[in-house]
């Protein structure tokens, strides 16, 4: 079955490009996409920009997502919070089809994949940042920005090398994208530095300009404000609303921070051992008993070492 | 002194240019004059070859991560592609020779970079040795790509550039230096292009690079074909501006080991680096031979020096590689500094 739904998903991918989708044309399969979304979920009319149906993943023995049903509205801030080990970071990396998930799909845009295709997510208007730092060290960190475009570069090395053809106004063009970027992000000053030798929380808003600078309709952030000092969590959340206003980007989140997600995020997923627990707004979560138990209860009774 | 103030805050600023341009200069303009035919032949020369080579691997190994142990093979390659070409193909110029023999070592490199989809690190370095020990083979093994010489042995044809005849040390070293010139600033341009920061994305995190878009595999095999090109131009220096007469066991792993080394001593993922490499792998064992000559005199014969040098040379890459993993660049960049630093506290 699952191997079926794979190639099924790998069909519709190749036979129809996705802009056919995005104008509508087919609209059969997200209309059921949001019939199978649980009542309890506040999806309305408007379609998803990302659907999650039935997705169950395990290593091993390890059961990691287990039957997870999420949706994700356009232009909202949605946050995936959990315990460690709840499967929040292998939830990201099913959207963004580094994993392959053992059952359900993936619909991006409506349309269905068993698989996301990893190499054409910047295509698909799909950024992402990763939990452990994944800059290119070096890079300075205007090219690591202005890579972020790699992927509409149509011009070939040896126009390129010899400066002809389209590649001079590629060139001009991703660079001066990227330095508007870095000046929304405030990381002007450091522009000429290597990537590597910036501090952490630095490094974390140049991995956060780099996904922003194809200007995504989807931006899945893994752990955006992870070891942060409080000031700077706060300077990562308000980089986020801003980008999120500014570019009407979709940001799918991971935080450990429940604090910070409150404030920043519309709707909120509860992970608990690869479950979906609750999902909600965050006003209902922090109500919610079953979530208090499993996640708030614990951090705030080690807050000191919590996530240690 | 306010005369030298004014000079010292202009010099910093000077365009980045005008170094390689008065290296060219000199190279061009005054070397020729005052060089002996020692200097060419037994310095400059294989500098040149060797130089060029480092530059294509550093594209490969330095820029875009994928450790090779096959530069040897695609030196062989270019040099007898370009001898079978130059002598098969009627009114073939000799430059036409060279560029088909890059790109057939490009095609070669492509083939032998096809594992690198799948392989990384040590085991990917493991597989390019295929492409040593399989061109090394097929070139003695048919003595069709020697032109049925009994010894598997090639001669150079004579060099010469739209009629103008390049014999002699001086017109080799001549012809050597301006194509070396050429596919060094085309290197740095592609370096410092689109393309070369792919190259430095997939080094640095293939699946981050992957996910933003970079068409990963396209990529890889092209930094396998690029520098399999210039490496094989490379290998066309040596045996027609250098050696003049080649065999196939010319191009053995030890070669491939040497230009290896040539970049990781030079500086990885740097243009010059290749240059500081060569010079120091060129020079080295003639200054060692002068010097145990000078200390040990007749103790110190061609055996004592071959074995002396490998000592000295494994222990220079191990101080290297603890001391100054970023090679000769990085410590030329930081003498400069210092230097200049002294100078302007002056």
């Amino acid at each position: 079955m699952p191997l079926a739904s794979y190639a099924l998903g790998m069909m519709d991918a190749s036979v129809y490009a996705p802009e056919v989708f995005a104008r509508g044309l087919p609209s059969t399969p997200q209309s059921s996409a949001v019939g199978i979304v649980p009542a309890g979920s506040i999806a309305d009319a408007a379609a998803p920009l990302l659907a999650l149906q039935g997705i169950g993943l395990s290593f091993g023995g390890v059961v990691a997502l287990a039957d997870i049903e999420l949706s994700v509205n356009p232009g909202e801030i949605r946050a995936i919070i959990g315990p460690n080990g709840a499967g929040k970071s292998s939830l990201i990396n099913v959207i963004s089809g580094v994993y392959r998930p053992d059952r359900g799909h993936v619909l991006l845009d409506g349309v269905r994949y068993g698989q996301v295709p990893t190499q054409r997510l910047a295509h698909l208007g799909v950024a992402r940042t990763f939990q452990n730092l994944a800059l290119f060290k070096g890079l300075s960190v205007l090219d690591n920005v202005a890579s972020g475009l790699a992927y509409k570069v149509r011009s070939n090395f040896a126009g390129q090398v010899l400066g002809i053809g389209r590649s001079r106004g590629e060139q001009r063009d991703s660079l001066s994208r990227a330095g508007q970027i870095l000046e929304f992000l405030d990381l002007t000053a450091v522009r000429d530095r290597l990537a590597g030798t910036l501090p952490y929380g630095l490094q974390k808003r140049v991995e956060l300009a780099r996904a922003l600078v194809a200007e995504p309709r989807l931006l899945l952030l893994d752990e955006p404000m992870a070891g942060m000092t409080a000031s700077e969590k706060s300077e990562m959340a308000s980089f986020v609303r801003a980008a999120r206003d500014r570019f009407a980007t979709t940001v799918v989140l991971i935080e450990h921070d429940v604090g910070v997600v409150m404030g920043l995020s519309d709707r909120i997923a509860v992970l608990d051992y690869g479950r979906k627990i609750a999902d909600a707004t965050p006003d209902e979560v922090r109500n919610d008993q079953r979530v208090i138990d499993a996640y708030l209860g614990v951090a705030s009774d080690n807050e000191d070492g919590a996530g240690i | 002194m306010a005369a030298i103030t004014s000079d010292l805050t202009s010099a910093p600023v000077l365009p980045k240019w005008i170094a390689p341009v008065l290296l060219l200069a000199f190279a061009y303009g005054v070397v020729p004059l005052i060089g002996s035919s020692y200097l060419f032949e037994a310095i400059l020369l294989p500098f040149l070859a060797l130089g060029l080579a480092g530059v294509g691997l550093n594209i490969l190994t330095g820029y875009a991560g994928q450790v090779s142990l096959g530069s040897a093979a695609f030196m062989a390659a270019g040099a007898f592609a370009a001898y079978n070409f130059n002598l098969r193909v009627e009114g073939l110029p000799l430059i036409g020779s060279i560029v088909l023999a890059g790109i057939v070592a490009a095609a070669i490199g492509i083939v032998f970079g096809l594992p690198s989809l799948r392989l990384k690190g040590f085991y990917l370095a493991v597989s390019t040795l295929a492409a040593q020990f399989f061109v090394q083979w097929a070139l003695t093994k048919f003595s069709w790509f020697s032109n049925n010489s009994a010894s598997g042995v090639i001669d150079a044809p004579r060099l010469s550039i739209g009629g103008l005849a390049l014999d002699g040390a001086v017109g080799r070293y001549l012809f050597a230096l301006t194509i070396v010139s050429i596919l060094t600033f085309l290197a740095y341009r592609l370096v410092s292009s689109q393309t070369g920061r792919n190259f430095i994305a997939i080094r640095d995190n293939e699946t981050a690079a992957r996910i933003i878009g970079i068409p990963v595999l396209k990529t890889k095999l092209l930094a396998f074909a690029i520098s399999s090109f210039i490496i094989g131009v490379a290998g066309v220096i040596w045996a027609f501006a250098y050696l003049r007469t080649v065999e196939p066991d010319g191009f053995d792993l030890d070669r491939s080991f040497q230009i290896l080394f040539i970049i990781i001593i030079g500086g990885l993922a740097s243009i010059r680096g290749a240059f500081f490499g060569a010079a120091l792998i060129v020079v080295f064992p003639l200054g060692l031979s002068r010097l145990g000559g000078f200390l040990l005199g007749d103790v110190f014969d061609s055996g004592v020096l071959d074995m002396s040098q490998r000592i000295v040379l494994g222990a220079l890459i191990i101080l290297f590689l603890i001391l100054e993993p970023d090679g000769l660049v990085a410590l030329w960049d930081r003498i400069r500094r210092r230097l200049l630093f002294a100078w302007q506290s002056t």
